[in-house]
């Protein structure tokens, strides 16, 4: 391909930390003028690839060349012509907006002149301007990561690292920041942007994908989907028994994938299969869809593997009695600030319920009233039957919790885990032994029961953390952003079980920024600066709020328009 | 409830051991300080560098001399014959203390009239400087008793002194019976403090919480474990004081240990107490040095509560070590009995019942 | 790695927002100026060798004009509160109770012989040997009153002055002996040691933890403009904080100061140097705030109290243990500044102690330089 040369140059990189092997004979040419997508689950190796090209770390084969020098022995040649921002932002919490720009002035050692013209040109291109004198640890997360990415951009660098700029970002914001770095892009940077959300992959001019320290793909990601744009479909479901529905397709020869979005089921079909008469999936018809590039992941990723497993052993027999969740006007008040604002809804039983909100919206706060860790300022909250304001800790007995970092013992275990958490629900003798059996079986941990928890793998982690939740066979289930960060294989095989468990009567919660979670709730509540503003079937939402015209609206749609919406009643929004 | 609090001492017991950092805050800060501080603090003063300005050299004064050196304590590190040298020296650190006989000091004697003799001790180091100034008394009494007839000594006194319980004055033997009581309640508070933040910032701790476990049994849970490293790494440290230091043990075991439980436990509630406030590990770290310090301060460990001024004295009596050192002195070296140790004990018992209760209360009103 | 091009912008700019930081962060400051008043007024008053209103028993088992004498002269030294007991057992149940510290025992025939010149009258001291120290502190005071009391009897019964050697003995540098005055300077450097040390290896920890070191590590500064930029701020800090400590040691605890101020300003700001390069070294080991702080801990302030000499004489201490003591910075500063506020300026003691400081410093320096290396690894 003619044209100018490529800005990076990554030829046979491996690195290794310890035993462990971080990225394995990775290469790529990063293009400039050109958005690359660095694309994959946790621990994929994605923030070691940029620390690599950055300098910061030197690999153990091969070799980087960034701007036409070596990243080891050229680094004074090119660190005045890169822009990075680490993970966690790198910002100084503790010094105003200006003072950091200011800083990273001083720092490239920029005129005057050149300082004022940047300075103000930044400002104004990330809208912060009205923030100049506020320090950066009170900022919201969307504009610290839009602050972080400003004092990136400031010295015109010629390559634009950007490791999970998007992390936990509210839709509006996320926006934002791909406006700013298309437009550098558009001026001839190069920009590395990386991600573990799928769907940005999508945006970007090209696309690295890693897993397990493996370059799986790259390219346009047109052309990654491309191969599966006869293959990819969308069929209604029947309101009730969408995840019997998914397990039955799930289980077709033909299927390579079969995920819950919303009301419908989304299928992607094995290479060469002749598609299902519907009329065999329950349904009534199959609606072609656009392939995304989730779904040439996934289907990357099964290859000829065989179809998942069987439908999970019912562990749990739960009556579907009044088991439900039931918030009303649920308020908490951090000293003067009102971090949940009468939040009123319920649950029925075996329901999916998702709380939906950017970091920061007041949905934690919520899920933790809910599961009895805090203290509702003000209204009441029922679960399982139980008032959680009276017997806490009877109704602490029918509830399972699952939090987002998998918060096991790390030290401890498998089997550890297993007998310490049924031990502190309660459970002794041949239920105890019965139900270990149960989790290690159905939960194949089987082979590293002796193993510690914190060594596993992350799938393996996550299976732990519902396991222990589970033992006690609990009504209601509570789960905090349960697979953000997973690979889309783990996520499925998560939500199937949770869809069997809530077939079985088990009510859940979930709270996520992540708009692919919701997409496997039954029903949703869009938490915004602390209040619930707008509850409903994930479909109705994209459907009344996705924005009139579109032909196939996405949640992210509809919940930038809510927020929009919401703000400009507030009349709150700075601009 | 049993299988529930079971389940938690089992699991604390398994965090424990399994943790590196941990492992290594309970064995390898003891094992340093109890070595540094067995051989590093002395008060003893040996091996005495004394300077000599001698001017009359007969026979008396010579023995005199002869005399400091043939003490063991004193060693001639300098002979001078003008004052300029020794001043010189006493302010360079070469000696320690210079012995001036001047002229005409066996022409007293032998003419039976008071023979003046000098001693410039560096002050510097006030307390060895004491110390040297008592050795050269004794040595300059001896003399005396041998070379002046007892009918010329006018009123004689004779003045026999002992100390009780450790008649040498051996500084390991005060020391080391603190220290194992000190090193407790180190590991003791780092124990719990650093459990509950531990938990806190894994995100452990609201999974805890959503169990059925309640404040009370949550409590006993953390509790157990740190009450037995507690009981076992001050039992160790006093065996290790009478093996190989060879401090004597005259009391009874039993009631050091049922001391040790008393304090431990209101180790462990002072702990719980930081824990519960503060939010990460390096808080409650740091809460726990800033509490430590004090608290060796203030305990009579190094120097008597006595000689502190009145409202530091004051400050001593909220503090456990105060009372659990005094008894672990008591039975170490005085075999202290039941009766006598009762005053030393029940604060201990009131401050454990104290600060338990206030952790209880702080955990319950997170969890209702 | 770019030159070392300091006096730039970027060095400013850097040097402009540790200054900011250290306002804006009460605990910085907290650590550097707040930490040593606390710890110089508790320990300063909290340890103390010097033994004052010591609970004391005399035991007069036939009270007379004598023994009532000798009485009031314990009772008139600011060292001695004393109790008088008729009987030896009671003396020995309240030392066992803990409520003196020692007792002397007068016999009933003490009034008759220290009356005759012929007999010599017999008195027992006894002390609570369970805290050595003390005990022997008890005794020479104990001594020294009896003699002062024999002597003005006898000056008082007319007999001529004892014929025997008498002893005369001056303290130099600290005529009243107190023991303040020896700690307080030793205290000074430990607080030192301690600001130094945590203070860098707690905020550089902090910009590892909160990824900021690595944002700064891409940037154009170079690792020695970082680590200078950082040195300078905590450097002026922690002068702050030693103005304070002798401050508060020359005016609070009445330690004379007896040297040149500007040579304590030399050795200072030399020991401030070894103490901060000591941090950023232990940061560069140790990456999380939990450890550094730990090994600040075991590494600096436990030395610092126990082997600079501070509080227990380094002479009398095993051979191989005062061996172990010349790796120690704090041993230097500490003999440095006990010289310098009770002797004067000795140079033959402050110049083996300002070389040594310099040695660390600057063996600290380059270590800490050549660890913090512009890479993760």
């Amino acid at each position: 391909m003619a044209g100018p040369p490529p800005a990076v140059i990554i030829d046979g990189v491996v690195k290794r930390f310890g035993a462990s092997t971080a990225l394995q004979d990775v290469s790529a040419a990063i293009a400039p003028g050109a958005i690359t997508g660095l694309v994959g689950p946790d621990g994929a190796g994605k923030t070691t690839l940029l620390r690599l090209i950055a300098g910061l770390l030197e690999p153990d084969a091969g070799s980087i060349t960034v701007l036409g020098s070596d990243s080891v022995t050229g680094v004074a040649r090119f660190q005045r012509d890169i822009g990075y921002m680490p993970q966690r932002s790198g910002l100084y919490e503790d010094l105003t907006v200006g003072e950091n720009l200011r800083l990273c002035a001083d720092l490239h050692e920029l005129d005057d002149e050149t300082r004022g013209e940047r300075l103000a040109a930044l400002l104004g291109f990330t809208r912060l301007s009205p923030f100049v004198n506020r320090l950066a640890g009170q900022l919201s997360g969307g504009m610290k990561q839009k602050l972080a990415l400003a004092t990136a951009l400031l010295a015109r660098p010629r390559l634009l690292l950007l490791d999970e700029p998007s992390a936990g970002v509210d839709p509006a914001s996320r926006r934002e920041l791909w406006r700013i770095v298309r437009e550098m892009a558009g001026e001839g940077v190069a920009v590395i942007w990386s991600t573990t959300y799928l769907d940005e992959a999508e945006r970007c001019d090209r696309f690295l994908l890693l897993q397990n320290g493996r370059l799986l793909a790259s390219g346009a990601p047109e052309s990654f989907t491309g191969g599966l744009s006869d293959r990819t479909f969308l069929l209604d479901l029947p309101d009730s028994g969408r995840h019997r529905a998914q397990r039955r397709a799930a289980r077709h020869p033909a299927v390579a994938d079969a995920t819950i979005q919303g009301g419908s089921l989304r299928l992607v079909l094995r290479q060469g299969a002749a598609a299902p008469p519907p009329q065999a999936l329950g349904a009534a018809a199959l609606r072609p869809v656009r392939p995304r590039f989730e779904d040439a992941f996934v289907s990357l990723l099964q290859g000829d593997a065989t179809a998942p497993d069987e439908e999970p052993a019912p562990g749990t027999v739960v009556p579907a009695d009044g088991a439900t969740i039931v918030a009303q006007d649920l308020t908490c008040d951090f000293g003067r600030f009102r971090a949940v604002d009468h939040v009123s809804f319920s649950v029925a039983p075996g329901e999916i319920f998702g709380l939906l909100g950017p970091n920061g919206a007041g949905k934690s706060t919520t899920f933790r009233m809910l599961c009895g860790l805090l203290e509702p300022t003000e209204g009441s909250a029922r679960v399982a039957g139980v008032d959680l304001g009276r017997a806490r800790a009877a109704a602490r007995e029918r509830i399972g919790y699952m939090s987002q970092r998998f918060s096991l013992y790390a030290n401890l275990s498998v089997r550890d885990n297993l007998d310490f958490f049924s031990g502190v629900y309660g459970l002794s003798g041949s239920r105890r032994a019965r139900r270990i059996a149960w989790a290690t079986e159905s939960f194949e941990l089987g082979a590293v029961i002796d193993a510690e928890a914190g060594g596993l793998p992350l799938g393996f982690k996550q299976r732990l953390a519902l396991a222990c939740a589970l033992l006690h066979e609990p009504r209601v289930l509570f789960l905090d952003e349960p697979t953000s960060g997973v690979d889309p294989l783990m996520r499925r095989a998560f939500w199937q079980r949770i869809g069997s468990l809530a077939d079985q009567g088990v009510t859940i919660l979930v709270t996520s920024h992540f708009m692919d979670e919701a997409e496997y709730c039954d029903r949703l509540g869009i938490v915004y600066a602390g209040k619930l503003i707008a509850t409903g079937r994930p479909d109705e939402l994209k459907r009344r709020f996705g924005g009139p015209g579109r032909a196939e609206p996405t949640l992210e749609d509809a919940f930038v328009a809510l927020i929009d919406a919401h703000d400009d009643r507030a009349g709150a929004r700075p601009s | 409830m049993w299988c529930r609090i079971r389940s938690l001492i089992v699991k604390e017991f398994l965090m424990l051991w399994k943790d590196r950092k941990s492992r290594f805050v309970l064995l390898v800060p003891p094992i340093i300080q109890l070595v540094l501080f067995a051989n590093a603090a002395t008060f003893e003063v040996r091996d005495v560098a004394l300077g000599v300005w001698q001017e009359d050299r007969a026979g008396p004064a010579t023995e005199l001399v002869r005399r400091f050196t043939g003490s063991g304590t004193f060693r001639i590190a300098a002979a001078y014959d003008n004052p300029r040298a020794a001043e010189d020296d006493i302010a360079a650190q070469r000696v320690k203390a210079v012995l001036h006989v001047g002229q005409g000091f066996s022409a007293d004697i032998a003419a039976g009239r008071p023979a003046r003799l000098q001693l410039l001790l560096d002050g510097r180091r006030s307390n060895s400087a004491l110390i040297i100034q008592n050795y050269a008394a004794a040595i300059i009494e001896r003399f005396n008793l041998e070379h002046i007839p007892p009918g010329a000594r006018g009123a004689g006194l004779e003045i026999q002194t002992r100390a009780w319980f450790n008649a040498n004055f051996e500084s390991r033997w005060f020391i080391l019976p603190g220290l194992a009581v000190l090193l407790t309640m180190v590991a003791t508070l780092l124990i719990t403090a650093l459990s509950v933040a531990r938990e806190r910032e894994l995100g452990t701790f609201d999974q805890l919480l959503v169990t059925p476990l309640r404040p009370m049994e949550i409590l006993v849970g953390k509790t157990a474990p740190a009450l037995c490293v507690g009981f076992v790494e001050a039992n160790v440290i006093a065996a290790i004081a009478v093996g190989a230091y060879g401090v004597p043990f005259v009391g009874d075991i039993l009631l050091f240990d049922a001391g040790i439980v008393l304090f431990v436990l209101s180790a462990i509630g002072i702990g719980l107490v930081i824990s519960s406030i503060a939010k990460t590990q390096q808080q409650a770290i740091l809460g726990v040095f800033l509490l430590l310090s004090p608290f060796t301060v203030l305990s009579g460990f190094t120097t008597p509560i006595a000689n502190m001024p009145q409202w530091c004295q004051a400050l001593t009596y909220v503090n456990p070590i105060r009372y659990m050192i005094a008894l672990s002195r008591g039975v170490f070296l005085q075999d202290l009995t039941w009766s006598l140790a009762w005053p030393m004990l029940w604060p201990m018992m009131v401050i454990a019942a104290v600060t338990l209760g206030y952790a209880t209360w702080l955990f319950a009103r997170k969890l209702q | 790695m770019t030159g070392a091009r300091l006096p730039g912008r970027r060095f400013r700019g850097l040097l402009r927002k540790e200054f900011v930081q250290i306002v804006r962060d009460p605990s910085s400051i907290a650590i550097a100026l707040v930490m040593p008043i606390v710890l110089l007024l508790l320990i300063g008053y909290g340890i103390s060798l010097d033994a004052r209103d010591v609970r004391f028993g005399l035991v007069d088992e036939n009270p007379s004009v004598e023994s009532a004498s000798l009485y009031h002269s314990f009772a008139s030294t600011r060292y001695f509160r004393p109790t008088r007991f008729v009987d030896a057992r009671q003396a020995e149940a309240a030392l066992m109770r803990g409520d003196i510290a020692g007792f002397a025992v007068l016999r009933g025939d003490f009034a008759r012989k220290v009356a005759d010149p012929l007999q010599p009258a017999e008195i027992g001291i006894f002390v609570n040997g369970v805290d050595a120290n003390n005990a022997r502190v008890v005794i020479g005071y104990a001594l020294g009153t009896i003699e002062n009391w024999a002597s003005a009897y006898r000056r008082h019964r007319g007999q001529k002055g004892a014929p025997a050697v008498t002893l005369e003995q001056r303290y130099w540098f600290n005529p009243e002996i107190r023991s303040a005055n020896f700690i307080v300077p030793g205290l000074i450097a430990m607080v030192m040691t301690m600001i130094g040390a945590l203070l860098t290896a707690l905020v550089v920890a902090r910009e590892w933890e909160r990824g900021t070191m690595e944002a700064m590590m891409v940037s154009p500064a170079s690792m020695p403009e970082i680590i200078i930029s950082k040195l300078c701020a905590y450097f002026v800090l922690g002068l702050g904080g030693l103005a304070v400590s002798v401050g508060l040691g020359i005016f609070v605890f009445g330690v004379p100061f007896r040297g040149s101020f500007p040579v304590l300003l030399l050795m200072s700001s030399v020991f401030l140097v070894v103490s901060l390069a000591m941090g950023l070294v232990i940061s560069t080991v140790a990456r999380s705030q939990f450890v550094a702080a730990q090994l600040a801990f075991l590494i600096t302030f436990m030395p610092a109290l126990i082997l600079s000499g501070m509080m227990f004489d380094i002479a009398s201490m095993p051979g191989w243990l005062q061996a172990v003591t010349t790796v120690f910075a704090a041993r230097y500063f500490v003999s440095g500044l006990q010289t310098l506020f009770l002797a004067g300026t000795v140079w033959p003691i402050l110049l083996p102690d300002l070389l040594a400081l310099v040695g660390f410093a600057v063996l600290f320096l380059g270590v800490a330089i050549a660890r913090t290396r512009r890479s993760l690894e």
